[in-house]
């Protein structure tokens, strides 16, 4: 019971979100109410807070226009790399990382101008 | 010498159409003839045609074009010499001008032969317009003097040293794409001493280039960019060899270009060509340096080298089309693609000289606003990977444009999403204005457009308002509305005509204003001005800038 307890705080994490890469149609700044970086704190919940979990919350709480520009189906669309506190997500597990407290999750859009 | 083969040309061509036209008024019989009419139908035909009547028109020799359409027996409007040049492919500059256009394709198809000779003048750089095959780069044992005196502040480093320097010289590097990326990275590569530059652009220098492009200049515009970058690069290092390909990257060339090189250097602006460039690098066992840039960001990785992932294996998917923004929509600071491109440089000669890469399995990531760089840990080569996996699926090249859903260029495309009946042309809106019918014009460009240039009477309105159907904009187009109908009819729908810059965003605008009339806003009749601000620019107010 009172691990249980303590899981549950540790999930309710502080984590870093950052949108580096511009993403078309005002840059995903302007998708996520016009903000690079945004410092969050996820409500508590019984299960623990995954990447596919994150992206849900994101989806429902930071989106506010267009989220098929950056979701597709239950990932992130082509073109996006997500990146947990500074290395590729496919090292990390991808959707099923757990998240830790104070992480730093990055979404970058590839670039293709030359 | 040309000066003489010229009239020599000239003086033979004359003859000949003479002989022609004396056969033909000796011809009673009219020259109507199915197969001739057909042919004239047809591109090749308009362009023979158009050929031989701009022949006949550059000297005057007042010959009626009524042999080719007969029926009309009148002087029709002759070909204009300029889009006849550029429908050949043709450059024009002094020495065409000099010369009928059928001079200039007779010219070229000798050129094309003489190269095949080995017998063009070695001192200009010659421009490929197809891919030939080349003959292997000298491998020198020693460096001379010249070479001692011109590289010793870069030989006097124990990372490179002779050997480097010698490595350098014996490499070839083909850079595709002249622009923002690929002039820096020539630019360093050649000043480095490096053995053979390949120089691929398939577009010419325009004024708005060289913000970025540095290797071009003023005087080279309407010049293919390889053969511009390389006239540059030739003043800097006459000792490199450059070949300049003025010829889009198609999968049928791909092949066959890349394995002539060691080391590939993506500095492309678009989708499919990076997706080709990958394919072709993983099929033929080359290195790719590859760089991007946008806005005031860049990123910068080396695929496919010694085991690290490929493009494909960080990216299986091709992002979609409308998700994609190209230099001319989204903007970039000059100073990026080139710190980008000097990188990309870098990572090259590294290769080149034997010291490896640095970004084997990691992405640098640039934030020129914040000055940061940050370096990424990717994932390694995946074994499924469809090119350079275990059991690749991918064993010849695609047809890449139909695989990314966008065109191999970063050209703005032409959307088409409204009837002709839903659009004016900006002559029409310039009548509509000079007949002062009463009307709003909506500019629905970002403001940092409309700060650029705008049409004074307009509103500003940006589509990405529009299309969140935001309060404040709906109500301040309503009390518009509301201005114009007290001094029209107002049971009307009132005109409603929308402007971007090339008229792409004001069709979409206007899909809007359809669905928002009548509910949200008062009866409106939407349309949008074909062609935007540019189209005004050049058809109506020349004045008017152009960006």
């Amino acid at each position: 019971m009172e691990e249980r307890k303590l899981s549950r705080i540790v999930w309710g994490a502080r984590a870093l979100l950052s949108f580096w890469t511009a993403i078309p149609c005002g840059g995903a700044e302007l998708l996520f109410g016009g903000l690079k970086k945004h410092h969050v704190t996820l409500p508590i919940q019984s299960d623990t807070w995954d990447i596919r979990h994150l992206l849900v919350w994101i989806k429902q709480n930071l989106l506010q226009e267009r989220p098929e520009l950056f979701i597709q189906g239950d990932s992130v669309r082509p073109g996006i790399l997500v990146l947990i506190n500074d290395a590729d997500w496919e090292l990390m597990g991808e959707l099923t990382y757990k998240l830790q407290n104070e992480d730093s999750i990055t979404f970058i859009s590839t670039l293709h101008g030359g | 010498m040309f000066a003489a083969v010229d009239t020599k040309h000239q003086d033979l061509l004359i003859q000949n159409l003479e002989n022609i036209l004396n056969k033909i008024k000796q011809n009673k019989t009219p020259l109507i003839n199915e197969s001739f009419q057909q042919f004239l139908n047809t591109k090749n035909g308009y362009l023979v045609s158009s050929l031989v009547s701009e022949f006949l028109e550059f000297f005057s020799l007042g010959f009626t074009l009524a042999v080719f359409q007969p029926g009309t027996g009148t002087q029709v409007h002759g070909p204009d010499r300029g889009n006849l040049a550029q429908d050949l492919g043709i450059v024009e500059n002094e020495n065409t001008r000099d010369g009928p256009l059928l001079l200039e394709v007779m010219k070229r198809c000798q050129n094309s032969n003489s190269r095949e000779d080995g017998s063009s003048d070695s001192s200009l750089p010659v421009l490929h317009n197809l891919v030939t095959e080349l003959p292997l780069l000298e491998a020198k044992t020693s460096l001379s003097n010249e070479a001692i005196l011109r590289y010793s502040r870069q030989l006097v480093l124990p990372e490179l040293g002779v050997k480097g320097q010698l490595n350098l010289s014996k490499s070839s590097v083909l850079i595709v794409g002249c622009g923002g990326l690929g002039c820096p990275l020539a630019q360093y590569l050649a000043a480095a001493g490096i053995g053979r530059l390949g120089l691929l652009d398939y577009d010419v220098v325009e004024i708005n280039n060289l913000h970025r492009q540095v290797l071009h200049g003023e005087n080279r515009q309407g010049i293919p960019k390889s053969l511009s970058a390389a006239t540059a690069l030739k003043q800097l290092n006459s000792g490199v060899e450059y070949i300049c390909y003025n010829l889009i990257l198609t999968p049928k060339i791909a092949l066959e270009l890349i394995q002539q090189y060691d080391i590939i250097a993506d500095c492309s602006d678009n989708v499919p060509t990076r997706y080709l460039v990958n394919d072709a690098c993983v099929l033929t066992g080359k290195p790719l340096v590859s760089a991007s840039a946008l806005r005031m960001e860049g990123q910068l990785t080396v695929y496919n080298y010694h085991g690290s992932p490929c493009y494909r294996c960080l990216f299986p998917v091709p992002p979609p089309a409308e998700t994609v923004t190209n230099c001319s929509d989204g903007g970039v600071l000059g100073v990026v693609p080139g710190i980008m491109g000097c990188l990309q440089a870098l990572e090259v000669l590294k290769i080149a000289s034997g010291l490896g890469t640095s970004f084997g399995q990691f992405m640098l990531m640039f934030d020129a606003l914040e000055g940061r760089f940050r370096n990424i840990r990717l994932r390694p080569k995946n074994q499924n990977c469809a090119v350079c996996g275990a059991n690749p699926t991918i064993r010849v090249l695609q047809d890449y444009e139909a695989f990314c859903g966008s065109s191999a260029s970063d050209k703005c495309r032409t959307l088409h999403l409204l009837s002709k009946e839903e659009r004016i042309s900006a002559q029409e809106y310039k009548k509509i204005l000079d007949e002062q019918v009463p009307h709003l014009l909506v500019d629905v460009r970002p403001p940092v457009e409309v700060d650029i240039c705008h049409l004074p009477h307009s509103i500003y309105i940006t589509l990405d308002k529009l299309e969140r159907k935001n309060l404040d904009c709906l109500n301040h187009l309503n009390r518009k509305l509301l201005e114009g109908k007290q001094i029209t009819d107002e049971e009307m729908s009132f005109p409603v005509y929308v402007i971007c810059k090339l008229g792409n965003d004001s069709q979409k605008a206007v899909k809007i204003l359809q669905e928002l009339s009548g509910k949200e806003l008062g009866v409106l009749l939407a349309k949008d001005i074909t062609g935007g601000l540019m189209a005004w620019s050049n058809k109506v107010d020349p004045t008017f800038p152009q960006y």
